[in-house]
């Protein structure tokens, strides 16, 4: 189920120069999964935002997100007490019913953001993710100690190798010989494919792609899978590996 | 509120606009959505398409230009499992909106949905390329579009409404030609031809290059097109382009629209058509309107 609700913004604090964690208080009841998104509606702006949810509980839902352009600045101005219109309860969300002991959670950049509530289910069942997250530099990482905080096994990986590993998530699980045995991947698409190409359990990823509506009926963000054409926001936004074509 | 389109009565006449709606089932999550006058269901053809590259999308002040390749699941899957669905949640009239890359394609696609239950008008957009006739669109032609609704009308048992492009020099010419042809209606406008870049990348924001343009910003258009086409024409228009508002509505039907149909704005706001349903009378008491029909092409 999804449905459209007005939150208000609690708290709305950068974690670096381009990352936000916003959090909204309202009603949360049509989120159902980690992996699942709102899609934020932005004064002036026509058409919504797509944002996945970082985390969530009764009464909130905390967004983490990059500010890479005007809707996104916008977001990023907004004060403690203002009112933000949402779509709540969109796309699947992870399936956190796949039986695994290792889960190997990946995210690059922004897309480490549902993964954080990804392992707090995991750690309430009794199981210790270990989570893999890849940025660019030290100034972009965010959520380090965060994660920590949950009892997470933590790995960083930066492209310049100014924290943690040098390069990138798949050199962490080669370089630490971690043998996970389910993964779940969030972060751009070169860096899907390459976790698809690589690594070697079972795994699901959440695809990000430009959409119009966040609710499935404008076709706009469709992808071809092994099972036909999928939209992103509806189907997805999490998809198994084996159904995924890469080109 | 109630209108009649060719002897279909509606009950409103607020119709989500093809594309912008599915096949209606999905957005009975937000609302009961027979409270609608009617659904234009996405744009159907004979063969299954996925459509267009993505990104299909691009973001403009006040619209939006989408390129989505008229995705859908082919003639026989609509009717076998997508209109099913749609009415076992839609109760009221259906407009079934049908598309084709060739004469043979619309009269095929016509005669299979014609005789299905509860589908009361079939709207033909004219908008795809012809593939027999160089790829140039159908809808750019007053003869090509004559030939169409000529072939189709043989074929059919509802009235046709056809969807115009505005993307052509003189759409009166062409709306004429529809009438003449046989059609029963027309509904305008369809997308405008639109196009972004990304100056960063230094390459266009849709993967397809260019796409159709719609929302709030082409209003103006629609409401002009919809004046000149229904003063010119005897047949009922159906008005379209960039309708947010209760105000829109009546401004539409005021230019000659006996129906109007929201797009762009089903997909920022889900709750569009519904919220415009429940603000049309108190905004036809302020405007001292007794009844819609009463106002089309007052102006």
């Amino acid at each position: 189920m999804y449905k459209r609700n007005i939150y208000k913004v609690v708290s709305n604090r950068a974690l670096s120069a381009k990352s936000m964690l916003m959090v909204l208080e309202g009603d949360t009841q049509y989120l159902t999964a980690p992996g699942q998104f709102v899609n934020v509606e932005v004064k002036g702006k026509f058409l919504r935002r797509p944002i996945s949810v970082c985390d969530y509980d009764e009464k909130t839902i905390t967004l983490l997100y990059d500010i890479v352009g005007e809707g996104t600045m916008a977001m990023s101005l907004l004060e403690v007490g203002a009112e933000l219109d949402l779509l709540t309860g969109l796309g699947n969300g992870f399936d956190v019913e796949v039986e695994c002991g290792k889960p190997m959670l990946l995210g690059g950049g922004v897309g480490i953001a549902p993964m954080y509530n990804l392992a707090k289910v995991f750690l309430q069942k009794g199981v210790v993710p270990v989570v893999i997250m890849g940025f660019n530099s030290k100034a972009d990482v965010v959520m380090e100690e965060e994660f920590r905080d949950l009892g997470a096994e933590v790995y960083v990986a930066t492209v310049d190798g100014s924290h943690g590993t040098k390069g990138f998530v798949t050199n962490v699980i080669e370089n630490e010989h971690i043998e996970g045995d389910y993964f779940y991947a969030c972060g751009p698409m070169p860096m899907l494919k390459a976790l698809s190409a690589n690594v070697v359990c079972d795994g699901e990823l959440s695809l990000d792609e430009r959409m119009a509506c966040g609710f499935g009926v404008c076709m706009c963000c469709s992808v071809q899978t092994k099972s036909g054409a999928k939209r992103i926001c509806k189907e997805g936004p999490v998809f198994k590996k084996e159904d995924l074509i890469w080109k | 509120m109630s209108v009649c389109l060719s002897g279909v009565r509606l009950d409103n006449p607020v119709i989500p606009a093809s594309g912008c709606f599915g096949f209606g089932y999905g957005m009975s999550e937000f609302y009961d959505i027979n409270i609608l006058g009617s659904i234009s269901f996405k744009g159907t053809t004979r063969d299954a398409r996925y459509g267009n590259p993505l990104p299909r999308v691009a973001e403009c002040s006040s619209g939006m230009i989408n390129s989505v390749g008229l995705q859908n699941p082919g003639i026989d899957a609509v009717i076998a499992e997508e209109l099913p669905k749609m009415r076992e949640v839609f109760h009221k009239p259906i407009i079934a909106n049908i598309s084709g890359f060739s004469l043979d394609e619309y009269v095929e696609c016509c005669q299979k949905i014609t005789n299905e239950e509860q589908v009361e008008i079939i709207e033909l957009n004219v908008s795809c390329p012809n593939v027999h006739g160089g790829g140039m669109s159908f809808g750019t032609s007053a003869e090509s579009v004559a030939e169409v609704v000529r072939a189709v009308k043989k074929v059919i048992t509802k009235p046709l409404y056809v969807k115009l492009t505005p993307n052509v020099t003189d759409i009166v010419a062409i709306a004429k030609a529809a009438e003449e042809a046989g059609a029963d209606g027309l509904c305008l406008i369809n997308t405008m031809l639109g196009m972004r870049i990304n100056t960063a990348t230094r390459k266009p924001v849709i993967a397809n290059v260019m796409g159709g343009f719609s929302g709030a910003a082409v209003f103006p258009v629609a409401v002009r097109m919809v004046h000149q086409v229904s003063k010119a024409c005897n047949i009922p228009v159906i008005g379209c382009g960039g309708v947010e508002t209760a105000g829109d509505v009546i401004e539409m039907m005021m230019a000659g629209a006996t129906a109007v149909e929201v797009g762009a704005a089903n997909l920022r706001n889900p709750y569009a058509c519904k919220e415009i349903i429940e603000a049309l009378p108190a905004e036809m008491e302020r405007l001292k309107i007794e009844r819609l029909t009463d106002i089309i092409g007052i102006v």
